[in-house]
């Protein structure tokens, strides 16, 4: 059965490569900028801090739960950091505290969703109301961050100079996100935690059984995500230099979609955090090609939603194989 | 006495009585000033009559699809495509051939309305998929494609019977209060009259018990789905009239959460099972109610998210069989469960 279920996210994950390396091909081959190593850098540099809270996202959903409020940390310790800093605040205070708060407002979730027993839909659904709401409590209208170590982190960026001419970029704060992915990859593989995440999302009642701390763990993973969302909103708030209330709406269905694109079953237990790297590079790819057909942008809304479908039913259709198998 | 309060709409009704108090008491009575002008009624109460429609259409198609242990977070976006549709064809952006015929119109947004649910519902019943995600697909391609349709402008629209989807008067009442009674006397009929609301709770309670005792699970879904995404749709039409346009990026924005806690305030188990449309009526004024509350006491309107959160929080905890147990313990008590 273990096995069975493996397979069935690494075909997804697959697809989901196949699909990413296609996309590009026929962007290289449509448009003329497009095949240029830029390209794929940019995709880091846009999406870093979506990439930040796909993988927070994928802990929770990999124990079966889910996590609305992610988009509402993410705009809060943005508004937040952006007030502090107003303020005259130091970004040595003011990054670790938002990143505290944001993981303390997940460890929060985690532990109601744990001792009551409620829908983690409904608790992080009041999570998120809360969040936007303190948001607002805030400022309602943009704060500009002018603090000189935000600025100096928001251009800081590493320039390559290529013999085709071009000139590629990356900036700093990807590296934040690539070592977020790697070490998340690193916990959920080789630590008891990691191991413990997967069990939970599997089964509860069997990881209970099997003497796991189902409690740290449930609670855990949302602790992680509440970090994950606040670091994103860190790295957002680089990449536009202020704070906004309403920032980001709807960027916890992003985050999920990305997962379940890169393998992640909703019903816990199978999943990874490359799996979800691949998920936001295949959303960020559809933006590009998008942007370079002069679309509407809300074609990229309308594509992704589409290629999550054909996820669905894929993870479906497989499900279906393997139920079939089981019984043969 | 106790029958009364055994009924689902009892605790409802009490909370909407406390709430609506609190605000006479703080405003000193202005509150519950009715006036009448041009033989029409304002007011306050008024206002939260016809503002609270759009919340009580949804929330009569989401009490059923939360009594089937299901969600639906697409009807913002569905209200959103309703809407842009409507208001495209009576401006003749599309469509001209139907000369912005506003029954044509609502006609048409009617039906997209129930494609949409009709859409989840396939998800939903024939592949079995969980229905947060499957409805989360529409949440966000709705959007889209109500963009594409209102061609990413906002659509501002001139004509008279259309504003009157929102604005009219029957009786001295608003128009939008008569197709929120229309929606629930039709919901209520269906439910009580016919085996329909037994079929919804037993779906919500066990499908797979329902499915074994001859309960066409998979049709009723669909049903139901299709019923919600109607719902949505009229909720579009009430929000695009009262605008006098369709704006497809803010139109019903979040208001799936509104809908799910106007239920839950309504007392339905979010998990399934028993649900009562009466009282996920008054859940919904319960949360126009509080909407209009904060809006008179001049607190910014992004701030009332935070009122809400605490009343999810309460909500959720009431509900938690956990938590009560605990509660009790912590004070010693123990009441005995009749």
């Amino acid at each position: 059965m273990e096995k069975k279920r493996v397979k069935i996210n690494n075909v997804s994950l697959l697809i989901a490569v196949v699909l990413l390396v296609v996309m590009y091909i026929a962007g290289a081959n449509i448009y003329e900028r497009f095949g240029s190593v830029s390209t794929i850098l940019n995709l880091f540099n846009d999406n870093a801090y979506l990439i930040v809270v796909s993988v927070g996202m994928t802990f929770v959903l990999l124990t079966g739960g889910i996590d609305i409020s992610v988009a509402s940390t993410l705009a809060f310790s943005g508004v937040f950091s952006a007030f502090l800093l107003e303020k005259g605040w130091s970004a040595g205070v003011v990054i670790p505290l938002v990143l505290l708060i944001g993981a303390f407002v997940g460890y929060m979730q985690g532990y109601v969703i744990h001792t009551f027993d409620i829908a983690p839909f409904l608790v992080t659904l009041a999570g998120q109301f809360l969040m936007r709401g303190m948001c607002a409590v805030i400022s309602t209208v943009s704060i500009p961050i002018n603090n000189g170590f935000y600025k100096a982190v928001a251009l800081g960026k590493i320039s390559f100079t290529l013999k085709s001419g071009g000139r590629p970029k990356l900036y700093y704060y990807v590296l934040v996100a690539v070592f977020v992915v790697l070490a998340a990859w690193y916990v959920l593989k080789y630590t008891r935690f990691g191991r413990a995440v997967y069990a939970v999302g599997s089964n509860e009642q069997s990881a209970q059984y099997m003497g796991l701390n189902v409690k740290l763990v449930k609670i855990g993973v949302y602790a992680i995500n509440g970090f994950c969302a606040a670091l994103g909103g860190v790295l957002f708030s680089f990449y536009t230099l202020a704070g906004y209330s309403l920032q980001n709406m709807g960027l916890e269905l992003d985050a999920i979609s990305s997962a379940v694109i890169g393998g992640t079953l909703l019903t816990g237990g199978v999943g990874t955090v490359i799996g979800s790297l691949v998920g936001v590079l295949i959303q960020g790819i559809i933006q590009t090609i998008v942007t370079y057909q002069n679309l509407n942008t809300w074609w990229t809304k309308v594509t992704f939603a589409g290629i999550l479908c054909f996820f669905i039913l894929v993870q479906k259709m497989a499900a279906v194989r393997a139920e079939k198998q089981k019984e043969a | 006495m106790n029958k009364l309060k055994s009924r689902m709409e009892f605790r409802p009704l009490v909370s909407l009585i406390i709430i609506l108090l609190v605000c006479g008491i703080f405003s000193g009575g202005s509150f519950f000033e009715i006036s009448v002008v041009e033989g029409h009624l304002y007011g306050r109460l008024i206002d939260i009559l016809r503002n609270g429609s759009r919340y009580m259409i949804l929330a009569i198609g989401m009490s059923m699809v939360l009594a089937t242990g299901g969600t639906d977070i697409s009807v913002g976006s569905v209200m959103a495509i309703s809407g842009a549709l409507a208001c495209s064809i009576v401006d003749q952006r599309i469509l001209a051939m139907l000369h912005g015929n506003v029954f044509a119109a609502v006609g048409i947004a009617l039906l997209a309305g129930a494609l949409c649910g009709a859409w989840n519902g396939f998800l939903v019943a024939k592949l079995k998929v969980q229905p947060i995600v499957a409805t989360m697909i529409l949440m966000t391609a709705g959007r889209g494609i109500a963009q594409l349709i209102a061609d990413g402008k906002i659509v501002t629209i001139t004509s008279d019977s259309y504003y009157y989807i929102s604005g009219g008067y029957v009786l001295g009442l608003p128009f939008p209060l008569f197709i929120a009674a229309f929606m629930l006397i039709f919901a209520v009929l269906i439910t009580k009259k016919t085996a329909f609301g037994l079929a919804v709770e037993s779906i919500g309670v066990n499908a797979d018990s329902a499915r074994l005792s001859g309960i066409k699970v998979e049709r009723n879904l669909w049903m139901i789905y299709i019923f919600c995404g109607v719902c949505a749709a009229i909720a579009g039409l009430i929000e695009s009239a009262g605008i006098k346009g369709a704006d497809c990026n803010n139109c019903g924005l979040m208001i799936e959460m509104d809908g799910i806690l106007a239920v839950a305030i309504g007392g339905t188990s979010l998990s399934g099972g028993r649900f009562s449309l009466i009282a996920s009526i008054i859940g919904a004024l319960v949360v126009q109610t509080i909407t209009t509350m904060i809006l008179a006491f001049g607190v910014a309107p992004e701030v009332i998210r935070v009122f809400k959160a605490l009343i999810v929080i309460v909500i959720c905890l009431a509900q938690s069989p956990a938590f009560v147990a605990k509660l009790k313990n912590a004070f010693g008590k123990k009441k005995v469960v009749a």
